[in-house]
């Protein structure tokens, strides 16, 4: 029964009301806590672009401002919801849904706070019963995100399908031949976490890394950091991929025949992802819920217990891809998209299989005891070979091409 | 519990695959599949194969629909279909032959080994708090050490098949095809 759903130590000894009292508390803390970030976070980046382009950005409703997203979602609640005339009515109903559900769904496997240091995982006792602070730990793990965002594209995709007309449907053209290549590097930059750190679990990868040394952006080094990075904004379509709904070619892409709450949804879904991506990147990447500690020197909160200095650490780490996300959308002009394809299979996925094997081979060579400097340089001369054979098949393929007279 | 699981699972399934044949629009057609393809992911972990289910869920879902689905919005087939057209002459008859075919070998498999419905593998690992990737170790070095050959072909062969495609999707106009 346990294993069916989650490792987790509260579910040991069968379903009691207690841990299922903990269990609804946990799903009603992340569901709101995603819905308040999700307010929090559209706020903040208005405020942080328009500071970037010398604005000022929203500042009448609350202070600061801070209230109006609820006051833009009240006023969309109140417009007229239009269904096209040559819509698919099932679909373009559900598409909404199927973009929203799997924003929250990926926020279950983080790793929300709890002690990491010492060795203790991560779990807390609430009401007499040992737990994490994380909704869910199945035993499949990171899959899990995986998983989850590669369903995230059916929103996208039949929301533009359904709506019946052109542009939406050139969006989710783009949207699907998109997501599909980048979830490949997404996911082979993800490989190489899961071969440093030995584990699926996110819980476990956290514990893996007790210090800044052991941070798997140190660990895997850098590079998958930074492949992982790239194409979580390309799976989020996130500028500068947001070809899916470039206003200047497709009105709006995917999303230009809804209107009032369901476009909203689209939009709560949006920045849902990015806050759910950039937790999953601080979990994968930069130690969740650790604190900052070089060599034997913690940097500790004063007053605060551990079990809680580990959320706002968290929130620390995830405040700054933030403001990374929303840095990116100020600063990068949208790419082309035979660009975007060509960074995307040329670049980043053979990047990170080379990156991956090379992770790997230093990995045989330690278990098996061979010199580390000599692995490294055979693996790169080999990894330096197949780049060239690469190149030199692109040189020819493009030659042939322009032999047949194919304009591109 | 397990038969509750176990019947949803099931009606997702066969509801999922009355939907691919009988929806007459394509994209309808391919949703019920990705129903399908959910029902048996479920069906995985009800059976304590997580990770079957995650690569399910990844690879058929995720990639494998949501391909047959950017093709059908390329080439704008999304139209309902007129079904009283056959596109291969003796499609219709050859098609109730194999499908009556292939149930007769599912059941006869069924019947055969009707001792062993209900009875769970022995020596699989299952997950536990101390180590939640008992599985997925267990599953990978069955794989990557016992079967590596029979692994490795297998990715020969699909890679024959995407050169093979590629070949053949391209045009040379030197011989005279294309424009």
């Amino acid at each position: 029964m346990s294993s069916l759903f989650a490792i987790d130590p509260l579910l040991d000894g069968g379903l009691l009301w207690t841990p299922l009292f903990i269990i609804v508390i946990k799903v009603l803390v992340v569901f709101v806590v995603g819905l308040v970030a999700t307010m929090l976070m559209v706020w903040f980046e208005r405020k942080v672009i328009a500071g970037m382009q010398n604005r000022v950005g929203p500042n009448k409703a609350g202070p600061w401002g801070l209230l109006q997203t609820l006051a833009d979602g009240t006023k969309l609640f109140f417009k007229e919801d239009l269904l096209p005339d040559r819509a698919d009515r099932f679909v373009f109903r559900l598409a909404p849904y199927l973009a929203l559900v799997p924003a929250f769904l990926a926020f279950a496997i983080i790793p929300l706070g709890g002690d990491f240091r010492n060795g203790k995982a991560g779990i807390v006792t609430l009401f007499g019963h040992q737990t994490r602070l994380q909704l869910a730990d199945p035993p499949v793990g990171v899959l899990f995100a995986l998983a989850i965002s590669s369903i995230a594209v059916y929103g996208i995709m039949l929301a533009g399908w359904s709506s019946g007309s052109k542009y939406p449907l050139l969006g989710s053209v783009r949207a699907s031949a998109q997501m599909v290549s980048y979830e490949a590097a997404l996911g082979l930059s993800l490989a190489a976490v899961l071969l440093v750190s030995g584990t699926l679990s996110t819980a476990g990868i956290v514990n893996m890394q007790s210090s800044v040394g052991n941070w798997n952006v140190v660990a895997t080094g850098f590079i998958p950091f930074f492949i992982f990075l790239i194409s979580a904004t390309a799976e989020m379509n996130r500028p500068p991929f947001d070809l899916v709904e470039a206003e200047q070619e497709l009105v709006g892409g995917f999303n230009t025949e809804y209107s009032s709450i369901r476009f909203a949804l689209f939009f709560l879904a949006e920045f849902m992802n990015t806050i759910t991506m950039s937790a999953l990147i601080v979990t994968l990447f930069f130690g969740g819920p650790q604190p900052i500690s070089i060599g034997n020197t913690t940097l500790d909160i004063p007053l605060i217990p551990n079990g809680i200095e580990g959320t706002v650490w968290l929130i620390l780490k995830v405040l700054v891809f933030l403001y990374i996300y929303v840095w990116f959308r100020a600063t990068l002009p949208r790419f082309r998209y035979d660009q975007l394809m060509d960074l995307g299979w040329r670049v980043l996925i053979p990047a990170s299989l080379g990156w991956f094997m090379l992770l790997a081979a230093q990995r045989v060579g330690r278990d098996a005891g061979w010199d580390q400097i000599v692995v490294t340089l055979v693996t790169a001369v080999v990894l330096i070979l197949g780049y060239v054979l690469l190149q030199l098949a692109h040189r020819v393929s493009r030659a042939n091409r322009e032999k047949d007279g194919a304009s591109f | 519990m397990e038969l509750f699981v176990f019947v949803v699972a099931a009606l997702m399934v066969l509801g999922g695959a009355l939907g691919v044949i009988t929806r007459s629009n394509p994209v309808h057609a391919a949703l019920s599949l990705v129903l399908t393809l959910f029902g048996i992911a479920v069906m995985f972990v009800s059976q304590n194969a997580q990770f079957l289910a995650a690569v399910q869920v990844i690879v058929y879902a995720g990639a494998i629909v949501v391909l047959f689905l950017f093709v059908i919005m390329l080439l704008g087939v999304d139209e309902s279909e007129d079904i009283n057209v056959e596109p291969i002459t003796g499609q219709r008859p050859l098609a109730l032959v194999i499908g009556v075919g292939v149930m007769g070998i599912i059941i006869a498999a069924v019947v055969a080994s009707k001792d062993m419905i209900g009875h769970r593998g022995d020596g699989i690992d299952t997950p536990t708090l101390e180590s939640a990737d008992a599985n997925i170790r267990q599953l990978a070095r069955h794989i990557f050490s016992n079967n590596v050959f029979a692994f490795e072909l297998t990715s020969v062969l699909l890679l024959v098949a995407v050169i093979g495609t590629v070949l053949m999707a391209r045009r040379v106009k030197s011989t005279g095809a294309g424009k």
